[in-house]
């Protein structure tokens, strides 16, 4: 009989219980991540066509980005397009946190049958518990919000994971971020409270002050390098 | 040789006079975090449900090899490992549910009710009554969660699982939702009401004055 007590047993015991357990774990992830990884970009794709308040499930998403999203492209923050760069495989969370003339800023340009021409941006920021995330869409004008959607990996639900429902990203619709002649971006500020200066605004959600808040900074952090690009766009 | 184990015992006790949240008062920490809204209550439920199944059958099975000294660990490893295949599999096959999980998932493994299931049942009992202890306590977990999910997304949202409950009329006529129930400290408070209720009809369970 062994001596279950011995330190030897004690050390063979965990280092085949962990080898056995890493083992399974990278099976796992190794021949499940093909599969996960489409999922992802198929979400993403989703996440881009609820911008442009299209919804899909998620066995059609993939052809109805093919058929919505004509034209996507990088550009940098003086306007220009920046060429051999694919602008899906754009991590906007990481091209976000550097100056804004180095970025590289993806843009989708989608065909709505009914609605024409709209530029979807990417956003990316962080919330209280993690990053969160978002896409706003522009009219052809490059001025005016046709629609926004959000989405977080951990904030706290019923409090600032009400950013992802469309109660939240359906007050954007229409809003502008040209005022006066001026380029500035919306913000989200206190239910009954207004921001200072002239420009537009959405309320932001009761309990999740600081998700309201990164959400404001990532607004203002992720637009304003596409300055250029939108004037740009309402000058056509 | 120990008593013969009465299943029926094993998988109802944890429902009512041996709950592991309104008797024992474990798993506080989570059943705070997601019962802002029921439909997360639930997910949760099931979840635990099914890890705390699981890791109690391997561990079980495992149980008179585990050198006592370092058993925590190994019930640790297990427990993690489980939960992290779980949301493998979540991802490949169900990728909406497993973003509305993301964060729970990680909750799980620290949940204390599946630490003392697998200290106080698992390690001295066969796999199959382990079984049905995993599912006992984590329906006993899971149905405080959504009563208290259902109250709190009742009262503080005037919805339920999304879908709006309270017609606009009372709105018109003055009603507010109360926003209080969506602030974690509400959790414990809606908590302590089962509790009470519980309490007082078990009286058995009430402590001596």
């Amino acid at each position: 009989m062994i001596n279950k007590q011995s330190n030897v047993y004690t050390i063979v015991y965990i280092t085949v219980l962990v080898v056995v357990v890493g083992a399974a774990l990278a099976f796992t992830a190794m021949s499940l991540k093909e599969k996960q990884q489409d999922n992802a970009r198929a979400d993403k794709m989703g996440q881009i066509l609820q911008a442009v308040r299209l919804t899909y499930p998620a066995d059609e998403v993939i052809d109805a980005f093919q058929d919505f999203i004509t034209d996507q492209y990088v550009v940098n923050s003086a306007g220009e397009k920046v060429a051999g760069v694919e602008a899906f495989n754009v991590d906007v969370a990481a091209e976000a946190k550097k100056p804004a003339d180095e970025r590289l800023l993806p843009v989708y340009v989608c065909t709505l049958p009914d609605a024409g021409t709209k530029y979807i941006l990417p956003l990316a920021g962080m919330g209280l518990w993690g990053p969160i995330w978002g896409y706003v869409s522009f009219d052809a004008d490059g001025s005016t919000i046709y629609g926004a959607f959000f989405d977080h990996q951990g904030e706290t639900p019923g409090l600032g994971a009400e950013i992802a429902k469309p109660a939240f990203s359906d007050q954007f619709r229409g809003l502008s971020v040209e005022k006066n002649g001026q380029f500035v971006p919306v913000t989200v500020v206190k239910k009954g409270q207004k921001p200072e200066g002239d420009m537009d605004y959405v309320d932001g959600i009761s309990g999740g002050t600081i998700t309201s808040l990164g959400v404001a900074s990532m607004l203002d952090g992720c637009l304003t390098p596409y300055k250029a690009y939108l004037e740009s766009l309402s000058e056509k | 040789m120990a008593d013969k184990i009465n299943y029926k015992e094993v998988f109802f006790n944890p429902l009512s006079k041996n709950n592991p949240v309104i008797v024992q008062v474990l798993g506080i920490c989570s059943c705070l975090a997601v019962t802002a809204k029921l439909e997360p209550a639930l997910v949760m439920g099931l979840s635990v449900i099914a890890v705390l199944a699981f890791s109690n059958v391997i561990i079980s099975l495992i149980r008179d090899t585990i050198p006592t000294n370092i058993r925590i660990i190994v019930q640790l490893v297990v427990v993690a490992a489980l939960v992290i295949i779980v949301n493998q599999l979540l991802l490949a096959y169900a990728y909406d549910v497993s973003k509305q999980l993301s964060v729970f998932i990680g909750l799980i493994i620290t949940n204390c009710i599946l630490m003392g299931r697998l200290e106080a049942f698992a390690m001295g009992n066969k796999p199959w009554p382990s079984f049905l202890d995993g599912i006992g306590n984590g329906l006993g977990y899971a149905w405080i969660l959504v009563v208290v999910g259902f109250f709190r997304e009742l009262l503080g949202s005037g919805t339920l699982f999304g879908y709006q409950v309270v017609p606009q009329s009372w709105y018109d006529a003055g009603y507010a939702n109360n926003g209080l129930m969506i602030l974690p400290p509400m959790a414990l408070i809606v908590v302590a009401c089962v509790i009470w209720v519980h309490r007082a009809r078990n009286p058995e369970l009430q402590e001596k004055a």
